[in-house]
């Protein structure tokens, strides 16, 4: 019973609390104190996160499941930035302390962290990151045709946005005259149409949406009607 | 009525199937080529300042020398490539006009990106720039949005100290600072969450008209960002267009004489997406002039 009772009632106060920050100067201080907890809990969140991956990637090597070596290297390099990063493995000394080794800096390259955030793991992210580009090529090689009248729509938005986003747009339509009729077929015009009238439309449109979702399931969570965030599973 | 597919001579039909189906591998070693090539030959195309461009260079210009200003680094190394430049440029145009910078980050590998750019953008172009009076480097803070409405009723509660750990309250710069709205300027260098939307949702929206807010993004993000735009958000950089339209507005008014070049990223970088966009638009009309050899008109509709 305490069990649910107790952090639906924290709950309830920490988002009434929260919302009456905004109308009442006398809650503004409860509110810096609740978003104190959460950004406390924010913090412990890491920590489960660091439980949860190694849980997860343990259980998938003890099974071997395809691909349990991936799990093994995840978990060695966890545990080797763990050990590296906390134990300030040649960290920089500090030069007003220089005698005191947890003072020093492990921003630079060399020290451990800083090696390999700036070695392993920026190229790595970024390789990740890069390899996007070969994958939108193909699949815009196969998804964009024009089947239908929703395809054409799409290709020709997809179309438009690539040639305005580089120089070879304003290349092909800066010969309209800028005050002629048919100056919204410039390049600058086109990108704002689409961008600044249909696409801003359009966000705006699922944006209020989901506003008013938030608002919804924030008033459902607070008065104790959706008791969700409380079960374990 | 005859299909226009049946229309066309039997080999150029069968060729432009079979490019239809060319294998993926083929794509992939053409992307590599389009983005490879100009890099190596350097190739720069000239670029016209967009109104976004233009609208963040003047929102920065427009706070007298001596303002403070916010620098959120809200990104990674994965998306670096793509929001580095701005964030350099954005860097050199606060500290060339003379304001007062402090640096933050929402993503946990923001700080080591606003480490480099102290140290390669800052103390290289303003190296009579002093820590702790001109510039401050908060670091990380976990807390997602909640450090940013922290933030906007009480800065020392999300950051007792700056990033090397001296107390905010021996920090000359930060004197008289309780909150984000005693910032005249805050720019967002955002790859996706917690970024330059929360930002507008829980620092500008809670204290409107405080500051001016500006913020770079990710094509990908724009999206998102687009309906905040003009009235919360003043300026905002989309990409590596964006990124290089505002270097070149920056670098006109204040121009560098050393290491000119890192502060020329995305004009670089504007090369090879010039390239990878023409190949992309020649493998969509490609696709498609075979799909019609292979169905016709009608066919296609289907």
């Amino acid at each position: 019973m305490l069990q649910r009772t107790i952090p639906l009632l924290i709950l309830s106060a920490s988002g009434l609390i929260l919302i009456l920050s905004y109308f009442s100067p006398i809650t503004e201080t409860w509110s810096e104190q609740v978003v104190s907890w959460f950004n406390i809990l924010a913090g412990v969140a890491f920590v489960l996160g660091a439980g949860n991956l190694l849980a997860v990637n343990l259980e998938k090597i003890s099974s071997k499941r395809p691909g349990w070596a991936y799990s093994a290297i995840t978990l060695v390099s966890f545990g080797a930035m763990l050990v590296v990063g906390l134990s300030k493995w040649g960290a920089v000394p500090d030069a007003k302390h220089p005698d005191v080794h947890l003072a020093g800096s492990q921003d630079s390259t060399q020290a451990g962290y800083g090696w390999a955030y700036e070695y392993v793991l920026s190229p790595l992210t970024a390789t990740m990151f890069a390899l996007l580009a070969f994958y939108v090529a193909s699949a815009a090689f196969r998804a964009f045709r024009a089947k239908n009248f929703e395809a054409i729509l799409l290709l020709g938005t997809a179309f438009i946005i690539l040639l305005v986003q580089i120089a070879a747009g304003a290349f092909l339509t800066n010969w309209i005259p800028e005050d002629s009729f048919f100056a919204f077929l410039r390049a600058e015009s086109l990108k704002a149409i689409v961008t600044e009238v249909f696409q801003t439309a359009g966000m705006r449109a699922i944006l209020i949406g989901i506003a008013l979702g938030t608002a919804a399931t924030s008033l459902r969570l607070i008065l104790g009607i959706d008791r969700s965030a409380l079960s374990k599973g | 009525m005859k299909q226009r597919n049946e229309q066309l001579p039997p080999g150029i039909r069968g060729f432009l199937i079979r490019m239809g189906q060319i294998d993926r591998r083929w794509i992939y070693l053409a992307v590599a080529v389009a983005i490879a090539a100009p890099m190596l030959a350097r190739l720069r195309f000239p670029e016209v300042p967009g109104r976004m461009a233009q609208a963040t260079f003047d929102a920065i210009e427009s706070i007298p020398p001596g303002s403070r200003v916010l620098i959120a680094y809200d990104f990674d190394p994965a998306s670096a490539a793509e929001l580095e430049p701005m964030a350099n440029a954005v860097l050199h145009h606060c500290a060339s006009k003379g304001h007062r910078i402090a640096l933050m980050a929402l993503w946990p590998l923001g700080k080591q990106l606003a480490d480099d750019a102290i140290r390669d953008i800052l103390l290289e172009y303003h190296p009579e720039k002093v820590e702790g009076v001109d510039y401050v480097q908060l670091g990380f803070k976990t807390g997602n949005e909640g450090v940013i409405k922290l933030m906007s009723t009480s800065i020392a509660e999300a950051y007792a100290a700056d990033a090397s750990g001296k107390p905010i309250t021996q920090i000359p710069l930060l004197e008289g600072v309780r909150t984000i709205g005693d910032f005249q300027l805050i720019a967002s260098i955002s790859a996706g969450t917690p970024g330059a939307q929360q930002w507008v949702q829980y620092g500008d929206s809670a204290m409107p008209d405080a500051f001016k807010f500006v913020a770079g993004t990710t094509g990908v993000q724009s999206s998102q960002l687009l309906p905040y735009y003009p009235k919360q958000m003043e300026g905002m950089l989309i990409a590596i267009k964006g990124a290089a339209e505002y270097e070149m507005l920056v670098t006109e008014k204040y121009p560098v004489t050393r290491s000119a070049d890192r502060l020329a990223l995305g004009r670089e970088r504007m090369g090879p997406q010039f390239v990878a966009h023409l190949l992309l638009i020649g493998l969509i009309v490609l696709g498609n002039v075979s799909m019609l050899a292979a169905r016709g008109w009608k066919g296609a509709a289907r």
